[in-house]
Formats: structure tokens, C-alpha cells, sequence
């Protein structure tokens, strides 16, 4: 194997989350203002009312300045696995490529052909066909969402595939066990609808501030009814996904729900932390809080659906529990390291021709090879996560969400009554709902991806192993690059946004 | 039935995929040539216009093809993905740049309050179409002139020379691929051109367009011409059926011999650009890209064909670095199972190209006038 330099490794770790991260602020409003676009529209296709019509195309407007962020900031990450991750892509290539490709083919076309008809085809198709289009593009972006986010699941729970000691790779053999994965589906239900209620805070923000300053009303406030409806029902449906996916976590992920929930020591009947101060440093004793408030059996109660069931702390993932029959890291890393040694002595008995040499290693690494990520871990210890950040990460995520449903609540409640105007407190919430948002949905994906570490494919291939073969100076160079072109292409966005607030729908 | 099919077979079709795919993108490059051209055929603020909104309708199918170029690759040939993308490092990520800056440059260019002024994304759009294309051009050059890696017995890449990919540029031959390139893109974009506008009241502006289509097909003559000629002495990367990878005299005219369809696709392609200029800049029609723009795909197709097929390297790695390391459609693909599956995936391909065509010809029916920019619903 070739050397591993690690500053290089943390280069490329601060290139992925800089430009995931960036990517991240302008999908989850194409994701849901897509579909706020679409319903707008086919109001004012049902009613043949102008001014829904007005609204729908400012909307789009708004839409269209955010995707185009959106793809330009995208096209960096399809390719930024081969550039910087080459022997994470040589080693899942055969199943991660696939989703990408798919992706491309079923999903990209469909986004970049109907884009152009929705901006610019209301003079040239039929009023139907325009409708279609716009519906096209909301269908086509979560779809490429659903793709992308298939190959991420696999990553967290690699599943329907096998080691190749020839190839030196993991090879898929069922497609469909990679598709319909637990963890794909509730991965792919809770980004989207987490990202339906970005776009629903996205509309409301702006309407929000519309009503504060007396401008556009009529506007607004259908616009807010619409999008407080459609990220009420997202709520409900986040909070479900939400729910699913800490429970198969439980059963996939073990460390990363220890992780999230600060639980060192694991126990029956555990309690789930509502809120809670983790000490800083390493934990030493069992209670790693300064303060919390806890729920008495919940936390087994959701991971297990049994308030009496067990579930794993940190400890017992790193060091074994045999009472609960856990495995510990440290035994892992024992069985991970006999297969590093097994694969290295079947590849130099085939270089040497050595038949039967060959056949005894490939038992022994068979044996132990479900362990062989295991193996380049330097300690135990190495397994664990960065706890605080994931805590902190999930809590803020889960409080948001939490929030998010009382607020869409009392938005549609007073909007019906249409007595918005008259709580100016709320109005002025309204106006940061939108970044709140945005916090919550980067906060989700932190969870999901500084909770899997050390594992960039969950217990077999750690990150530090996937790089590329080249020095942390080129990637450090382009980190620089990307992170100057992609705030001042930010700052221009923002910029051009808020101008086309200020001159509103009126002359959009 | 595909999961019949023997994997050599799978191999061959997913070379072909990816070369329609390649092809295809060279013929949508026609957006960025137009946005070469831009400076020098625009010369009022209407006439930008029109160029900017004809090819706006266009650019995110150039860009989603090669995207999709590259995840097919990914996909279907693993190998050669980790190996170019985590090796030729900057030339990827410089060609990456380019089209990031693109993508942004159509919404914002015309925006008020949009930070940079539209100078500055017109900028943006020609970095694209000239720094862009050629380097793509001088990567795809790579192809045959060899790179600098060594591959190990785990399939990890290191990549030999200083320059970290960059080095493709300062060969003859690739930097005149991608010079082709470049010239054919501004040609097939002077063609698109023509066929999208109307130029009612704007006659010296089509008299522009039509010229810079000739003159630029003659720009394009010398580097691809030089280019042809070396493809037919230069030696090649073969490899036996042992996989052993050699230096063959001549291999590409040996590839061209040996599969007299290639040689083919390679002419008719040349013969339908050619006509595609003739109408556009010697006679009145505007049908000239249809020509363009098969007589482009089909030369792109003879271009992969002669690298990948006939037991040939792909992307091979020069003898100064070592040539058993060299890529070939057999020893960089995915598995028997996953090719089969894309196989049945890439069954959608032909539903994709129908209703891209369709939206195509509803929305380029009417014709791009001076009124249609001229409302604040244009780029």
C-alpha cells in the first residue's frame, strides 16, 4: 500500500465539507421551491387567475438564480471523488459509479431540459405543456436527489456487494439491495422533505418581510398560505423519517446513535437527552453531561421500539460488551489486521505462482475480511467520532424541526384568519426562518457525516484510506480556489436575490 | 438477455455508450463557441442579446452531457476514472473551473446589482469556451499521445510527472486536438447561431455569423490536419492477448485498416462538417448545424473507437512511466454485473434523446427575435 499522508487526508476532508456544504445551502431550496413553483402554478392553470400567475413566475425567478449556484457548485463534487478520493473510487467505483451514472441519465436531462422550457417557453408552448415542464423540473430535481443520495446510503450501510482480493475492490452483485436499502429510503424520504420545509421557510421569510413592510401583501400572504401548508405536512413527514432513521441507525450505525446522543455507557431502558451541555474533553466517568434534561426509556424506546431494549454506548462499541454480545473495535482492529496480512501474502503468492500458497490465504482472509477496515485503524479508539460536534449537530437539528411545526401551525392558523399583519413578532421570526432552516439542514448532514467517521464506508473502508496519491499542496491550492469562486459567486447570488426582492413580483 | 451477453461484449457496448456520450457533447459545444464568439460577432447590446438567449436554452444540455460523460465513465470504467481524475489532476480541475464559472454566467450576466458586471461573466463564458475546450481537447489527446502513471498491484494511481496532468498541454499534438476543438465548437456555434435567430432588421449581423463560420473552419483546417496526419505515423499502444502492452508502428492507421467502419464514420464526419460550412458560410441556409453537428458526432465516435477498440490502450501510460500500467476497456471496467446493469438502464437512453428532441423542436419552432430579448424575462 501506498504511504498515507495526513495532512493531506485532512485537506481533502476540509475540501468535501467546504464544497458539500456549499452545494447544501442552494439544493435543499431547489428541492422545495421546485414544488412550491409547481403548485403556484397549477393555481393559476386551474383558476386562470393572473395573479397567481404573477406569483408563480416570481417565485421562478428566485428559483432560477438559486439553481443556477446550484449546478455550478455541484459539478465540482461528481467529479472531486476521482480528484481527490481516486483509491476510494478505484475500490467502490464498481457500485458507487453506478447511482452517479444513473443519475446523469434519468435525472439531470430531465432537469436540464425543462428548466429551459419553464424560463423560458411561456411565450412559445401551450399553457399545459408549460404546467408539465414546471412539474418536470420539481420531479427531475428530487429525482437526481434520490439517486445521489442511494450511493450515499450505501456508503453508511454498504450493502449488496462483495470484497474481490484479485481487483483489490468491492463489487456489487444486487442492484437492488443498493437501491432499496432501509437506510437509502429513509435517507432519501427525510433529505427531501427536510428540504421541502427549507423551501416553505425560503417562501415565508421573504413574504414576511413583504408584510412587515407593507409591500406586495396580497401576494404574500397567498404565498404563505400555500407554503405554510405544504411545510406543516413536511414537518409531519420529516419528523417520521426522522424517527426511521434513528432507528435503523440503531441496527446499521451503532456509534454514530451513541455518538448523537451522548450515550457512553450503554443500557436498558435508556433515556433520550432533550437538551443537554456535554462536558468538554474526554470523558472519563459515566455521566459525560454538565446539564441535561432527559426522557426516561425513550431513547430505547425509539432505537429498539421496546423502552426496555439495550442500546450500545460509545464504550461498549470501542472495548465489547459480552454481555450484550458486542464485538469492541479493539477485537475488530485484531481480525482487520490478520486480513490486511492474509490479502498481502494471496497477492504475493499469485505474483509467485504459488497455487495451494494462494488457496490457504484466501480462506484465512475470507474469514476475517468483514473486518479488513478495521485493520488500518492506528487504536480503538480511532473508531469514535467526533462526539461533541455530532451531539450538538443532531440536537440543533431536532430542536429546529421541532420548532419549524409549531411555526408553520401558527403561520396558517393567523393566515386564515388573516391577522399576520398584526404580530409583528412573528413576521419578524418569519424573516429568519429561512436561515434557521438552513442551519437545521446543514446540521442534519454534519450528523450524517462527521457521525460515520472514521468510516468513509461504514466498517470497511476508513477515510484516510480512500485519498488520492498526491500531495496535501494541490489540494490545499484548489481548496483555496474553490473557497474565493464560491463566496464571491455567494455574495453575487445574495446580491442579485435580494435586488429582485426589493423590486418584487410586481415588475418580475 | 443482457445478463447473457459475455463480459468483452458489455465492455465494448459501454465503450460505445461512452463514446455517443463524448460525441454528442462535442457536438453541443456549439454553446461554447458561441460564447467565443460572442465579443466578435456582438457588437450592439441587442446582437449579445441574442446570441446570450439563443444559447441559453442550451448551455445546461452540454454541461448535464458532460456530466453524464463523466459518470459513465465512473461507472462503467472505474479505473480509468480514479486514474486520470486522482492523477491529471489539474487539468481536470481547471477544465472543472471552467464550467463552474459558466454555469452561474447565463442567469447573472444581465442581473442588476450582480457584483461583477456582465463583463465580467462574458469573461467567464469565453474562459469557458477557449481555456475549456481546449483543455478537454488536450485531455482527450492523452488518449494517444500516453500519460505519466504507474498503477500498483491494489490499483492505486501515482501519477509520475511534476505537473500533475497539467504536462498534456505541452504536447504538439494535444494542444492541436484541442485548438480543433476549439475552432470546430466557434463553426458549430456560428451554425446553431444561425439556425435559432430570425435576423429581421439585423442583416449584417447574420452576414457576421455566416462569415466567422468559414473563416473559423479554416482556422481549424491546420490543427486538424496535423492532427490526422499523426494519428497515421504515429506509433500506437497495442497490447496481445495476454494483456501485454507494447509500442505497435502505427498502430492508429493499422486501426483504421482493420476496421474499414471507422475510417467510414471518420470520413463521412468530415465530409458533413464541411457541407454543414458550405451552407452556412458560402450559401443562404440555416440548416447547416444538422450537418455540423452529425459530421461532428461521427468524427467523434471514429476518435474513440481508434483509441479504445482493435486491442488498443485507451489511456495508456507512456514507457517512460510504464506502459503495463496502460488502461484498456478490459482491465478498467466495472464487473460483469454492474455493466449489466447499466446496460439496462442505458435502455432509457433513447426515451432521453426523443423527449430532449421534441422539447428541442417545440421550443426552437419560432425563431429567436429582437422582441423575445427585449423583455425582462430574457438573459
Amino acid at each position: 500500500m501506498n504511504q498515507i499522508d495526513l495532512n493531506m487526508v485532512d485537506w481533502a476532508r476540509a475540501q468535501f465539507a467546504l464544497t458539500a456544504m456549499y452545494h447544501w445551502i442552494f439544493v435543499p431550496l431547489t428541492l422545495g421551491l421546485s414544488f412550491l413553483c409547481a403548485f403556484y402554478e397549477s393555481l393559476y392553470v386551474r383558476t386562470g387567475k393572473e395573479e397567481w400567475k404573477k406569483i408563480a413566475k416570481f417565485w421562478m425567478t428566485l428559483f432560477g438564480i438559486n439553481f443556477a449556484i446550484g449546478i455550478a457548485t455541484g459539478i465540482i463534487l461528481e467529479f472531486e471523488f476521482g480528484t481527490n478520493w481516486s483509491n476510494y473510487s478505484w475500490m467502490v467505483g464498481d457500485i458507487f459509479g453506478a447511482p452517479l451514472a444513473v443519475e446523469g441519465i434519468v435525472a439531470f436531462f430531465i432537469e436540464a431540459t425543462f428548466f429551459a422550457v419553464m424560463f423560458f417557453g411561456w411565450n412559445r408552448v401551450s399553457k399545459g405543456f408549460h404546467l408539465f415542464s414546471t412539474w418536470m423540473v420539481a420531479i427531475g430535481s428530487n429525482l437526481s436527489a434520490l439517486w445521489i443520495l442511494v450511493a450515499n446510503s450505501w456508503m453508511q450501510y454498504p450493502v449488496g456487494m462483495t470484497f474481490n482480493p484479485d481487483t483489490a475492490r468491492f463489487e456489487m452483485h444486487n442492484f437492488w439491495d443498493v437501491l432499496f436499502s432501509p437506510v437509502a429510503i429513509s435517507k432519501f424520504t427525510h433529505t427531501t422533505s427536510s428540504s421541502f420545509i427549507v423551501g416553505s421557510l425560503f417562501v415565508i421569510t421573504i413574504s414576511s418581510w413583504y408584510l412587515l413592510k407593507g409591500r406586495h401583501t396580497a401576494m404574500a400572504k397567498k404565498s404563505i398560505l400555500v407554503a405554510a401548508v405544504f411545510g406543516l405536512l413536511s414537518c409531519l413527514y420529516a419528523g417520521m423519517t426522522g424517527d426511521e432513521s434513528a432507528y435503523v441507525n440503531a441496527s446499521t450505525q451503532p456509534m454514530k446513535l451513541a455518538a448523537y446522543e451522548g450515550l457512553y455507557t450503554g443500557r436498558t431502558h435508556a433515556d433520550l437527552v432533550a437538551i443537554g451541555v456535554l462536558k468538554p474533553g474526554p470523558v472519563a466517568d459515566d455521566d459525560p453531561f454538565i446539564f441535561s434534561v432527559k426522557i426516561p426509556g425513550l431513547l430505547s424506546l425509539l432505537a429498539n421500539r421496546d423502552s426496555n431494549g439495550f442500546v450500545p454506548g460509545i464504550k461498549d462499541l470501542v472495548y465489547g460488551n459480552t454481555g450484550q454480545n458486542i464485538m469492541g473495535v479493539n477485537a475488530k482492529m485484531e481480525l482487520g489486521r490478520m486480513a490486511i496480512a492474509d490479502l498481502a501474502s494471496y497477492k504475493n503468492a499469485k505474483k509467485a505462482g504459488d497455487e495451494s500458497q494462494q488457496a490457504v490465504s484466501l480462506k484465512k482472509f475470507n474469514a476475517n475480511k468483514d473486518y479488513l477496515g478495521y485493520g488500518y485503524l492506528a487504536k480503538a479508539e480511532d473508531g469514535i467520532p467526533p462526539v461533541q460536534t455530532t451531539f450538538y449537530a443532531f440536537h440543533i437539528m431536532v430542536a429546529l424541526g421541532c420548532l419549524f411545526t409549531f411555526f408553520f401551525l401558527v403561520f396558517l392558523f393567523l393566515g386564515f384568519k388573516n391577522s399576520l399583519e398584526r404580530n409583528r413578532w412573528l413576521l419578524k421570526l418569519g424573516v429568519i426562518s429561512f436561515f434557521l432552516g438552513l442551519l437545521a439542514s446543514q446540521a442534519g448532514w454534519i450528523v450524517a457525516e462527521v457521525g460515520r467517521q472514521p468510516w468513509v464506508i461504514q466498517n470497511f473502508l476508513p477515510t484516510h484510506v480512500g485519498t488520492s496519491n498526491i500531495s496535501a499542496g494541490n489540494v490545499q491550492a484548489t481548496f483555496f480556489m474553490f473557497l474565493v469562486l464560491f463566496t464571491l459567486l455567494l455574495l453575487a447570488e445574495v446580491k442579485i436575490m435580494l435586488k429582485q426582492i426589493k423590486i418584487g413580483p410586481e415588475e418580475v | 438477455m443482457i445478463g447473457n451477453l459475455d463480459y468483452a461484449t458489455l465492455q465494448q457496448i459501454w465503450w460505445i455508450l461512452a463514446s455517443v456520450v463524448g460525441s454528442l457533447f462535442l457536438f453541443l459545444t456549439f454553446v461554447q463557441g458561441g460564447q467565443t464568439l460572442l465579443w466578435q460577432i456582438g457588437r450592439t447590446e441587442q446582437e449579445k442579446s441574442l446570441v446570450i438567449n439563443s444559447l441559453g436554452t442550451k448551455w445546461e444540455l452540454t454541461f448535464t452531457t458532460l456530466v453524464l460523460f463523466g459518470g459513465a465513465l465512473f461507472a462503467a470504467f472505474p479505473k480509468f476514472y480514479a486514474v486520470s481524475f486522482g492523477g491529471a489532476y489539474w487539468v481536470w480541475i481547471l477544465i472543472l473551473f471552467t464550467f463552474i464559472v459558466q454555469a452561474v454566467s447565463y442567469e447573472y450576466r444581465k442581473k442588476p446589482d450582480n457584483l461583477l458586471g456582465s463583463t465580467v461573466y462574458e469573461l467567464f463564458l469565453f474562459i469557458n469556451g477557449s481555456v475549456g475546450i481546449l483543455l478537454i481537447g488536450a485531455a482527450v489527446g492523452t488518449f494517444f499521445t500516453g500519460s505519466n502513471f504507474v498503477v500498483n498491484e491494489y490499483n492505486q494511481v501515482r501519477w509520475t510527472h511534476p505537473l500533475m496532468g497539467l504536462e498534456a498541454a505541452f504536447s504538439l499534438f494535444n494542444l492541436s486536438l484541442g485548438l480543433f476543438l476549439v475552432f470546430n465548437a466557434r463553426v458549430l456555434g456560428a451554425m446553431y447561431l444561425v439556425n435559432n435567430i430570425d435576423f429581421k432588421g439585423v442583416a449584417d449581423f447574420e452576414a457576421r455569423i455566416r462569415r466567422s463560420c468559414l473563416m473559423n473552419l479554416l482556422y481549424a483546417l491546420p490543427f486538424l490536419l496535423y492532427v490526422l496526419v499523426s494519428l497515421l505515423v504515429m506509433d500506437g499502444f497495442g497490447f496481445d492477448s495476454n494483456g501485454v502492452v507494447s509500442m505497435v508502428p502505427h498502430k492508429y492507421l493499422a486501426n483504421l485498416l482493420a476496421m474499414p467502419q471507422v475510417l467510414g464514420l471518420l470520413l463521412a464526419g468530415l465530409v458533413l462538417v464541411i457541407w454543414g460550412v458550405v451552407l452556412t458560410g458560402l450559401k443562404s441556409s440555416d440548416k447547416g448545424i444538422w450537418f455540423g453537428g452529425l459530421g461532428t458526432v461521427l468524427v467523434g465516435l471514429a476518435v474513440f473507437f481508434l483509441a479504445g477498440f482493435n486491442n488498443t490502450a485507451f489511456y495508456p501510460s507512456k514507457a517512460t512511466a510504464d506502459l503495463q500500467s496502460s488502461l484498456t476497456i478490459y482491465n478498467a471496467s466495472s464487473t460483469h454485473y454492474t455493466l449489466t446493469v447499466m446496460t439496462y438502464v442505458a435502455l432509457v437512453i433513447p426515451v432521453v434523446l426523443a423527449y430532449v428532441a421534441w422539447v428541442w423542436r417545440q421550443m426552437n419552432a419560432k425563431k429567436l427575435t429582437t422582441d423575445d430579448v427585449t423583455g425582462n424575462k430574457a438573459y
